[in-house]
């Protein structure tokens, strides 16, 4: 240990010895609300494991120390609101990060624009008007993911696709992305077959596939219940290709899906397969950090795709917060400062994460390009980048 | 829609109909002899299920603490009683009936996981580790209400519902799993192929409903379950206890809820909760049996699978909808053939 850092040492130990010294610097807060409990914990977890991880790969922002809270939602939108408000009114936190579920985001971003606070979210969200000033997310918009997909079929020569999705939200988004995709690509969506994420059986939607005769099939699921469609084509006899989207990126769906799975081509994040991506990839470097911090940090290697997100809501705000101390001079915890967050956010330019490169605009919540999507093929259960 | 694609909807109707069927089976069982409507049937189901995926995967399956926990707890609480009552001497038989009987299945499935065994092993240590769930759940929360209503016996029963499909969340986690086809093949009819798993489903249907038939007709034990399911109060008088045939009866449908697990693994993913959706079809052909009826409730179950599978065709959104919109005509004609008595009268027998 030198000199100088035995000093600073001495000189925080004093100043926490001594209470709140006058001198001292408010820290930064970041206010993380995420599923740890509830069905949505198998995506809450990897948020909260990838916070961790960004907090650790940056943990100061120009010589002020980041402080993370995190609080738990249950899985549940309102719970989500009332962490939201919490973390703004009691731990006056700079800004707010989360979590898993478009309605649960959506009630955080409510939150957001009524106390005037950042709010980055972490899931793909849909927003109108007011609310739109505070809010931005670092997911990929689902249009972005299928348009790559309806690209990969064009190349194919495909002229017909039949869809099967979620009876849900999820199935309803990836299918209008899909109809715009394929209406300028020329290609004839021929079915709108729909199942519950907790179905026994798809026979009879596969069967009304199998009549068309479809020259490849997109799949609009996600996670286990993603794989029912798959696993009953495959039974049926059906063999043309199969599309799916960024909800199937899941080690279950392999595990589940098996051999009838296989060869399924689906679009995703670079994080993903990052030590597949060409050297000279934008995103390949900061990939191969995260991976080594979270690691040290977790543990445990990333398997997932929402650590990453996490850890982008957080090198955005990073970013961001870096420019509008330098920038404006406001100190950290006041309204004065969050107004300045805000701005910094909306002009972000070119900060390079791991799901891709964010430029963040007012008025608009998505801030990623083609550079935040590969396609990836599943072979022999693991994920092949397709160049 | 061509014969071809009626006939494979049709067979995969008849599959999911034997899954309902037996639960119905088990559904009308519990009900008619302790008028609990058993919520948590297919939960037991699920539970079934995901320990055989958890054997399969090589991991103790976490059903194994659930079993043990209840297994102690129904002890103290039977424990408590008999010394509340003054007879303590049935204190070690009881302690032997509620904590080691539960235990050996634990015994077994922990000796098997985590081994490479037959297949056929992990399928009979799950069916018999979740055999002592319905029974133990059932004396913790159904017994010491056993004379209530019986809508404060269906309350009971949702709240209990919902707690194991809780603990199967905790146990399992919110992923599905699929478990290894239990017989590979298919056996091919007039030139139109039927898979194996589907003929297993159909059969063990057919089977286990036939020995069913055989018990209630033919054992002591199957005609004091009828004669308790037919008075209670007069079969007690001829010396059938409704403590001792709930518990028959419990174990009876915790059995078929075990079968029921292992059979719907290897066809569909099986999610903690996807039990409770068995259980509410289940719950439409025990309806249309009228809860009393057996093969009226088989019947029902046929139905409501089919209804299903060609629901799924016609809609796959609306499915659902259509095979429980099949109850309104249901009811309108049981309530239009039933004549209706002045005002029911409980019997409480204390």
């Amino acid at each position: 240990m030198n000199a100088l850092s035995r000093r600073a040492l001495l000189a925080t130990s004093l100043a926490f010895g001594l209470g709140a010294g006058a001198a001292q610097a408010a820290d930064l807060k970041v206010g993380l609300s995420v599923s740890l409990s509830g069905p949505n914990s198998s995506l809450g977890v990897p948020y909260s494991k990838g916070m961790q991880a960004a907090v650790a790969y940056k943990p100061e922002i120009n010589g002020r120390k980041v402080q993370l809270i995190v609080l738990d939602d249950n899985s549940d939108p309102t719970t989500a609101g009332r962490n939201a408000r919490k973390l703004i009114e009691e731990e006056k936190v700079d800004v707010i990060m989360g979590t898993s579920g478009v309605p649960a985001a959506i009630a955080m971003a409510q939150v957001a624009a009524e106390t005037s606070t950042p709010f980055i979210g972490l899931t793909p969200i849909a927003l109108k008007g007011k609310e739109l000033d505070w809010t931005v997310t670092v997911a990929q918009p689902t249009q972005l993911m299928v348009d790559a997909v309806v690209d990969r079929m064009k190349k194919a020569n495909t002229k017909t696709v039949a869809y099967i999705g979620f009876s849900d939200a999820w199935g309803d988004l990836v299918y209008d992305a899909l109809m715009q995709a394929t209406q300028k690509a020329g290609i004839k969506v021929v079915t709108n077959e729909r199942y519950a994420r907790a179905d026994q059986s798809v026979t009879g939607q596969v069967l009304k596939i199998i009549a068309t005769h479809p020259d490849a099939v997109m799949t609009g699921g996600a996670g286990t219940p993603g794989a029912l469609p798959y696993i009953t084509l495959a039974e049926r006899g059906y063999k043309g290709p199969i599309y799916g989207q960024h909800g199937l990126i899941n080690a279950d769906f392999v595990r589940v899906g098996g051999q009838a799975a296989a060869g399924t081509q689906v679009p995703t994040g670079p994080i993903i397969v990052a030590e597949q991506l060409p050297d000279g990839y934008p995103t390949k470097k900061v990939s191969m950090d995260f991976r080594n911090v979270f690691q040290k940090v977790n543990n445990a290697p990333t398997t997932d795709a929402f650590s990453a997100y996490s850890f982008d809501g957080y090198l955005v705000f990073a970013d961001a917060a870096a420019r509008a101390m330098a920038a404006t001079k406001t100190e950290p915890g006041t309204p004065a400062f969050r107004v300045a967050l805000r701005d910094a956010i909306m002009t972000t330019k070119e900060v390079v994460g791991v799901h891709g490169v964010y430029n963040f605009k007012k008025g608009d919540l998505y801030g990623v390009d083609e550079r935040a999507r590969v396609i990836v093929k599943l072979e022999n259960g693991q994920w092949k980048l397709v160049p | 829609m061509t014969w071809d694609v009626a006939l494979i909807l049709g067979i995969d109707g008849m599959a999911n109909g034997s899954v309902y069927l037996l639960a119905g089976l088990g559904l009308v069982l519990i009900f008619s002899v302790t008028r609990v409507v058993f919520v948590p049937f297919g939960d037991v189901a699920a539970f079934s299920a995901l320990s055989l995926a958890a054997f399969e995967t090589g991991k103790q399956p976490a059903t194994i603490g659930l079993v043990l926990t209840l297994a102690a707890l129904a002890t103290i609480a039977e424990v408590v009683s008999l010394v509340r009552r003054g007879e303590a001497a049935g204190i070690p038989k009881a302690i032997l009936g509620w904590g080691v009987l539960p235990a050996l299945p634990c015994a077994l499935a922990w000796l098997v996981a985590g081994r490479q065994l037959p297949h056929v092993v992990f399928i009979l240590a799950a069916i018999l580790l979740v055999v002592p769930i319905t029974p133990l759940v059932a004396r913790l929360a159904l017994q010491p209400i056993a004379d209530a209503s019986t809508l404060v016996l269906l309350i009971a029963s949702l709240a209990l519902h919902f707690l194991l499909s809780g603990l199967g969340l905790l146990f399992f986690g919110p992923e599905g799993s699929r478990t290894a086809p239990l017989a590979e093949g298919s056996l091919s009819i007039g030139g139109f192929s039927v898979s194996g798993q589907v003929l297993l489903m159909v059969g063990a249907a057919i089977v286990l409903s036939g020995l069913f038939f055989l018990a209630f007709e033919r054992t002591a034990v199957g005609k004091a379950l009828r004669a308790t399911a037919v008075n209670r109060v007069g079969a007690r008088l001829v010396g059938i206890r409704p403590a001792r045939t709930a518990l028959l009866a419990y174990t009876f449908a915790s059995v078929l809820a075990g079968f029921i697990g292992v059979l719907v693994a290897p066809a569909t993913t099986m999610y903690y909760d996807s039990g409770f959706l068995i259980g509410l079809k289940a719950f439409v052909a025990a309806i249309i049996g009228g809860l009393v009826s057996y093969p009226l409730t088989a019947l029902g179950a046929l139905a409501v699978g089919i209804v299903e599978s060609f629901g799924s065709f016609w809609s796959g959104a609306l499915k659902d909808v259509i095979v429980f919109s099949l109850l309104i005509p249901v009811l309108m004609l049981r309530s239009a053939m039933t004549k209706h008595p002045e005002e029911e009268v409980e019997e409480i027998d204390q």
